[in-house]
C-alpha cells in the first residue's frame, strides 16, 4: 500500500524540469561549504566556481529546448519561454560575477559569501520563469528577493547600503502581502493555485469574470508583480535601492530579477487571464505610458549618473511594458529579446561605473565624467555602445529590441502607444547624450590616475559589447528563438 | 452559524489593518510586524478557503507562507540591527540619506 502511494508520488516527478536551478543551488551550497575551509579575503576560487556553475547550468536549460520538461504534478515546467528567460539570467548573473570581484576588494568587503548569494538569487529567478504553479511562482519570488535584500544591504557598514537594503527590504516583503493576498482570492473563485487550471476554470465559468473577488484577486496579483518591475506608481523605492546598492548588484538586480518578475507575470496573464485580456491590457496600457514618461522626465533632472541609470531602468520597464499590452506574438518575444537585450546593455554601463568609481563612489557624477572619454579611450567607446544601445540608436541591441516591441504594438492596433513609446525615446536621447557630451567635450579632470583595468571586468565589458552588438546588428537568429519560446 | 465569509471578513479586516500600519507607523520593527499581520491574514484566507473548498491545496500554501515568513524575519531584523549600529535609530524618517 505505502509502496504504492511511493510510486504515485513519484510518477510525476521529472527531475529534469528543475535540473538547471538544482544544480545552481549545488554549486552555491558547496562554495559556502569550501568557504569554511578558506582564509577570510581569498575569493578568486569562488568567482571560478560560480562562473562554472552558470556555464554547467547553462548548459542543462538546453534540455528543455523543444522538447518541454513538465515536473511534480505540473507545477514547474522547463519549456522554450523558460529556457529563453534562464539564459538572460545566466548572462546577467554571469557579467555580474565577473567584475564583483574587483569592486569588492576595492570598496574593502573581499567576502566570498557574496558569490553564493547572487547564485541563490539567479535559482530563483530561473523558479520564477519555469514556476506553472502560484506556490513555485511564490517560493521562486521570495528565494530570489530574500538573496537580494541581503545583497543590496552587503557593504554593512556603509549607511547607503544599510538603507538601501532595509528600503528594499520593508517594501519587498509590503508588495509580497499584496501578491499573496491576490492569490489566496483567486484559489477562492477557482480552488486550484496550478495556473492552467485556473485560465480553464475561468473560461469555463464566465459569470466569474465579473465577480469583485476575481478582479481584485487580479489587480492584488499584479501590484505585487509591478512592484517588482519597478513600475509607475510602484517605483518609489527603485531609485534609491539601486543607487545605495553595491553596484553590480544594481546592475543585476535591473536585468535579472526584473527579467524574472516579467517571466511570471507574463506566464500568469497569459495562463489564467486570458479571458480577461481586455481587462488587464486597458489596464497595463496606463501604466506603461504612466511609467515611461515619468521614467525619462525624472531622468533628465538626475546628476548621479548611478541614479540617472536607475530612472532610465524604470522606463526601459516602461518599454518592455508595451509589448504586453499588445499581447501577441511580436510583442512578448519582442519583451524575450528585450531583456536579453537589455541584460548586455545594462550591466555593461554599470561595469564602466565600476571601473569609473573611486571608493565610496561619489564621483560618479556628470561632473566626474569630465573628459573621460579622452583619458579611458577604452571605457569612452565602451560607454557610447552602451548609452546608445539604451537610447535605442541603430545598430545596436536596444533598437533591435524597441522596433520588434513597438512593432508589436502597432500590429495589435496601438498605434497611439507606439507613437508615445517612440517619442519616449526621443527624450531619453537628452539625458545620455549628455554624459558623452561631459566625456568628450569637457576639460579632463586632472586625477584619472586611479583608474585601473582589471582583467575580469574588462572581459564582462568586452562581452556585453559584443551581446550588445551582435543583438543589434543580427537580430534575426535571437529573434526566431524568441518567438519560438512564447506561448 | 459562522461559516466562510466571516473568516474571510475578518481576514480582510486584519489585512487592511496591515496596510494601514505599513503606511502610518514610522518604527521599521512596527512596520515588519505590521507586514506579518497583512501575511497572517493572507493565511487566515487561504485556511477558510481551503476548508470550504475541501482542498488541501490552500492549508499547504500556508506552511511556505509562515516559512518564507520565517526567512524573511531573519534577514529583515539582521538588515535592522545594522542599521541600526550606524545610525542609532531604526526610525524610517531616518532613512533619508538617498533622495531624489
Amino acid at each position: 500500500m505505502d509502496n504504492n502511494l511511493v510510486q504515485i508520488a513519484l510518477q510525476n516527478v521529472n527531475m529534469w524540469a528543475i535540473m538547471p536551478s538544482l544544480i545552481l543551488i549545488c554549486f552555491g551550497m558547496g562554495l559556502l561549504l569550501i568557504n569554511v575551509f578558506l582564509p577570510r579575503g581569498t575569493t578568486k576560487h569562488a568567482v571560478w566556481i560560480s562562473l562554472i556553475g552558470l556555464v554547467v547550468t547553462g548548459l542543462f536549460v538546453f534540455k528543455g529546448w523543444g522538447d518541454p520538461q513538465y515536473g511534480f504534478n505540473d507545477a514547474v515546467a522547463l519549456d522554450n519561454f523558460a529556457a529563453f528567460f534562464n539564459i538572460t539570467f545566466l548572462v546577467a548573473a554571469g557579467l555580474t560575477i565577473l567584475m564583483s570581484d574587483e569592486y569588492l576588494r576595492r570598496e574593502g568587503y573581499p567576502v566570498s559569501e557574496y558569490y553564493p548569494l547572487v547564485l541563490f538569487t539567479t535559482a530563483g529567478a530561473m523558479w520564477m520563469a519555469s514556476g506553472t504553479d502560484m506556490m513555485t511562482i511564490f517560493l521562486g519570488l521570495e528565494v530570489m528577493s530574500v538573496g537580494l535584500y541581503v545583497l543590496a544591504g552587503f557593504f554593512r557598514n556603509q549607511v547607503r547600503s544599510n538603507e538601501a537594503g532595509l528600503k528594499y527590504f520593508l517594501l519587498g516583503a509590503f508588495s509580497t502581502g499584496f501578491l499573496l493576498y491576490g492569490i489566496a482570492l483567486i484559489y477562492g473563485v477557482t480552488g486550484s493555485t496550478r495556473l492552467t487550471e485556473i485560465g480553464i476554470y475561468l473560461n469555463a465559468h464566465t459569470s466569474l469574470l465579473g465577480n469583485p473577488m476575481t478582479l481584485a484577486g487580479l489587480v492584488l496579483i499584479a501590484i505585487g508583480f509591478l512592484f517588482k518591475i519597478a513600475v509607475v506608481p510602484f517605483h518609489m523605492w527603485t531609485p534609491d535601492v539601486y543607487e545605495g546598492a553595491p553596484t553590480p548588484i544594481t546592475a543585476f538586480m535591473s536585468a535579472g530579477p526584473k527579467a524574472a518578475a516579467f517571466a511570471s507575470f507574463l506566464r500568469i496573464m497569459e495562463y489564467c487571464f486570458f479571458s480577461l485580456k481586455p481587462e488587464w491590457t486597458a489596464m497595463l496600457w496606463v501604466l506603461a505610458v504612466l511609467t515611461m514618461v515619468v521614467g525619462n522626465v525624472i531622468a533628465i533632472t538626475q546628476t548621479n549618473i548611478k541614479r540617472m541609470l536607475a530612472y532610465s531602468s524604470i522606463a526601459h520597464a516602461g518599454y518592455a511594458l508595451v509589448g504586453m499590452v499588445a499581447a501577441n506574438e511580436i510583442g512578448y518575444s519582442g519583451i524575450l529579446f528585450y531583456m536579453l537585450a537589455y541584460a548586455f546593455m545594462n550591466i555593461g554601463a554599470f561595469a564602466v561605473l565600476v571601473l569609473a568609481g573611486k571608493k565610496g563612489e561619489d564621483n560618479l557624477t556628470l561632473e566626474g565624467f569630465s573628459g573621460f572619454g579622452y583619458k579611458r579611450p577604452f571605457l569612452g567607446v565602451a560607454m557610447t555602445i552602451f548609452l546608445f544601445s539604451l537610447m535605442g540608436l541603430p545598430p545596436t541591441a536596444g533598437f533591435a529590441g524597441k522596433f520588434y516591441i513597438f512593432a508589436g504594438a502597432v500590429k495589435a492596433g496601438y498605434l497611439w502607444l507606439a507613437v508615445i513609446g517612440v517619442l519616449n525615446s526621443a527624450v531619453s536621447l537628452y539625458y545620455y547624450l549628455r554624459v558623452m557630451v561631459y566625456m568628450y567635450f569637457r576639460d579632463p579632470l586632472e586625477d584619472y590616475a586611479w583608474v585601473s583595468m582589471p582583467v575580469s571586468v574588462v572581459v564582462s565589458i568586452v562581452i556585453a559589447i559584443a551581446g550588445s552588438l551582435y543583438l543589434g546588428i543580427v537580430p534575426g537568429f535571437v529573434m526566431e528563438l524568441a518567438k519560438l519560446a512564447v506561448f | 452559524m459562522i461559516g466562510v465569509y466571516h473568516y474571510m471578513t475578518v481576514a480582510a479586516i486584519l489585512f487592511a489593518m496591515g496596510t494601514y500600519g505599513v503606511l502610518t507607523r514610522r518604527n521599521a520593527i512596527v512596520i515588519f510586524m505590521c507586514i506579518e499581520l497583512m501575511l497572517n491574514s493572507v493565511n487566515l484566507t487561504f485556511i477558510a478557503l481551503s476548508r470550504h473548498l475541501h482542498s488541501m491545496d490552500g492549508q499547504i500554501f500556508v506552511f511556505f507562507v509562515m516559512t518564507v515568513a520565517a526567512a524573511e524575519a531573519a534577514v529583515g531584523l539582521a538588515l535592522m540591527i545594522t542599521f541600526f549600529r550606524n545610525r542609532e535609530s531604526i526610525d524610517v524618517d531616518q532613512i533619508n540619506m538617498l533622495k531624489w
